[in-house]
């Protein structure tokens, strides 16, 4: 395992000058993937439409300091698979000589969207890539509109907290377990906050043979509604309030990464966001139940899966 | 040296594309292209190509992973119909813009609804704006022919720009015809080493593609396609030169049949054509004077070369397998119009809508198209959009 100092002096390969928000957590996501990679591998990033790609390739500038292509919304997995096509045939024919490495990144809305189908398609064929799902829980890239992945309760310019309706009305998409039902080589759940956990889980999915995903939390400032220099306390809490478990599928085998010491109820997580402001109002408690019960729920499922007892952390 | 065979368009070009051997195909079923993806399967699968077929799970995917390989540095391929051209038509805008030279046979057929197998050109004629070259076949030797030479103009530095290979679902794709073909030597020959200029897995020139291109940039990048289409033209005639001295047979952008001395001549793309040109003969043996132009290309659109063809014409009949639901006539019409509009005032343009959802053309209705024409030409006022084989 690489230390941060280590880790500081591997070369940048999304570098300074994009225009990604301040306490956006997509820079620091990719960049921890991205240095995963073998120094002297090369790599094809791959993005789908989105926040990521629009930041930091406004012709004719690039904040790519290695290959990248961006083709459509719904298609990362489809795309990244024809290059990776494209180099085993040109391997083989002796064309490129070269070792690369093929990662697609995409926000929640093109991987548990709209981009599902593609990316299940080639995790399916077993292409020798990572996907990178960096999940901030809505379409932040148009405005902030609700996706699969937008938690219950959530106040998002589709699933307004109106005097009705308070807010999203369905719990998320679980897309990990989804992917790792492809029986992928490797499937991760990563949080910014345990970056050496996001490092291991990152060298792993790159220096598997064949398909790898990986769902990052990456907190958005403008969806969540938090104070920008706060989006590594607001990761951590999402990891300890369980709302976000840290585990890995590695073939078939389900392993919890990290469990809470002691039961931080989901509040903690819900107060510092403005997107769950509603909720703290009288007459809303039963949605902040309903999501610390969905979070229970699935905690319990999971550590099933993992083959611990199923058991809530001591409160 | 040239071997006379036995083949189905749909075959005939999976067997150019074995010959071409291309690097990688991302292609997804759909009738009637379905035979194209299992014959070229089956030639990976015994290991006659070394191609990487990608088995993709839609056609959106299909041309999204022949970007991906092309843009990577790959010679790629996919091949469709109807709703599977459809459901890429967003990426084929993006390949076109991207200029990958992606070359992708299209068995035309009707897009639905209601949904139909059968034969017409609204599939193509959905895609004609997305600035892709398009080349149309007659027949399955047409097809064959085309499929060879698009990647000569695809690839081309000053063209640079997918080209689609429209062939007649089930009139074409299905039926056996008689063809010439080249050997694999002399195809690999002409075709030549595809050798990419800027491309992802270039280690030593890592490179940004698809960027975002806002207002400062985008109007002129669009400028540059219009560009690159208008150097196709030359392009599309060189080639065609350099095609007929392996195999005999010169293409250009349009076929003139009987037209140097004609009065009254129709336009017709792909299949029918071999249709009107049998009716021409027929009529001549009577005195007629009728002449036949088919384009080989539809994008570019040779407008010059249709205005030079038809200067002496009295009456043109645009017949044309799509409708555009303009009210004015199906889409081959609104351009040859354009074209002729130029020329003088006294030359009459009629269109006839004919064989939508595989409808067929007869001789007769062909017949019916020329007494028009010349009725027109003699004075008489007849509609101007005409439907051909319809029950009103």
């Amino acid at each position: 395992m690489a230390t941060l100092k280590e880790l500081s002096k591997v070369p940048e390969r999304l570098v300074g000058g994009h225009r990604l928000c301040a306490g956006c957590g997509h820079g620091i996501s990719t960049r921890m993937v991205l240095n995963a990679i073998e120094e002297n591998d090369h790599v094809v990033v791959g993005c789908a439409t989105g926040c990521l790609e629009v930041a930091t390739t406004i012709y004719p500038f690039t904040a790519w300091n290695c290959s990248f292509i961006h083709s459509a919304f719904e298609n990362a997995g489809a795309t990244i698979s024809g290059v990776e096509a494209a180099y085993k045939a040109l391997k083989k024919k002796g064309k490129v000589t070269e070792n690369f490495k093929f990662i697609a990144f995409g926000g929640d809305g093109g991987t548990y969207d709209i981009g599902l189908q593609s990316l299940s398609g080639a995790m399916e064929r077993g292409h020798n890539i990572v996907y990178v799902c960096l999940d901030n829980e809505a379409y932040m890239n148009t405005g902030i509109q609700r996706s699969s992945a937008t938690p219950i309760g959530a106040d998002t310019t589709t699933s307004p907290a109106g005097k009705v309706i308070p807010g999203k009305q369905q719990p998320r998409k679980d897309l990990t377990a989804i992917m790792a039902a492809h029986n992928i080589p490797y499937a991760a759940q990563a949080a910014l906050s345990n970056w050496q956990d996001l490092y291991k889980k990152a060298k792993k999915a790159v220096d598997v043979e064949g398909p790898a995903f990986l769902n990052i939390l990456s907190p958005c400032p403008r969806g969540w509604r938090y104070n920008t220099p706060e989006i590594i306390e607001i990761s951590k809490l999402a990891v300890e309030t369980r709302f976000w478990p840290l585990y890995e599928v590695e073939d078939g085998k389900w392993k919890l990464n990290y469990k809470p010491k002691k039961y931080v109820p989901i509040e903690e997580f819900l107060k510092p966001q403005g997107r769950f402001k509603h909720l703290f109002k009288p007459g809303n408690e039963h949605v902040i139940k309903a999501i610390q019960e969905e979070v229970d729920k699935r905690w319990l499922a999971l550590l099933e899966r993992c083959g611990e007892t199923p058991e809530l952390p001591p409160r | 040296m040239k071997t006379r065979v036995a083949l189905t368009g749909n075959e005939a070009i999976a067997h150019a594309m074995k010959q071409v051997n291309p690097d990688v195909v991302a292609a997804y079923p759909i009738t009637p292209q379905t035979e194209i993806v299992q014959i070229f399967s089956s030639f990976v699968a015994n290991g006659q190509v070394d191609t990487e077929f990608v088995a993709v799970e839609s056609e959106h995917s299909a041309m999204s992973a022949a970007i991906g390989a092309a843009a990577a540095g790959a010679r790629a391929m996919t091949a469709t119909s109807s709703q599977g051209l459809a459901l890429m038509f967003e990426m084929v805008y993006i390949a076109s813009s991207m200029r990958l030279p992606i070359v992708f046979p299209v068995v035309n057929r009707a897009l639905s609804g209601p949904i139909n197998i059968h034969c017409d050109h609204s599939d193509a004629m959905g895609l004609r704006d997305s600035g892709v070259i398009q080349l149309f076949s007659e027949n399955a030797q047409e097809a064959y022919d085309n499929l060879i030479q698009a990647f000569r103009i695809a690839e081309h530095p000053d063209v640079r720009l997918p080209v689609m290979v429209n062939l007649d679902g089930f009139i074409t794709s299905h039926a056996m015809d008689v063809l010439e073909v080249l050997d694999d030597e002399t195809v690999k020959n002409f075709v030549g080493e595809y050798k990419p200029e800027d491309y992802l897995l270039d280690a030593k020139n890592p490179i940004s593609m698809g960027n975002l291109d806002l207002y400062d940039f985008y109007f002129e990048h669009r400028r540059q396609q219009t560009a690159a289409m208008e150097a196709a033209k030359e392009v599309i005639k060189e080639v065609g030169k350099e095609f007929a001295k392996i195999s005999g047979r010169e293409y250009g952008l349009i076929e003139k049949y009987h037209l140097d001395d004609a009065e009254v001549a129709v336009i017709v793309l792909n299949s029918a054509a071999g249709t009107a040109k049998g009716t021409c003969e027929e009529l001549r043996k009577k005195g007629m004077k009728v002449g036949v132009l088919k384009p080989r290309v539809y994008r570019p659109f040779p407008h010059e070369e249709i205005k030079e063809a038809l200067k002496n014409v009295k009456a043109v009949a645009v017949m044309d397998r799509a409708e555009t639901f303009s009210t004015n006539g199906g889409p081959m019409f609104q351009e040859v119009r354009n074209a002729l509009f130029d020329l003088r005032g006294d030359i009459k343009v009629v269109n006839y809508i004919y064989g939508l959802g595989g409808r067929d053309l007869l001789v007769e209705h062909v017949e019916k198209v020329y007494n028009d024409l010349y009725a027109i030409k003699d004075g008489k006022s007849l509609n101007t959009v005409n439907y051909l084989g319809l029950r009103e």
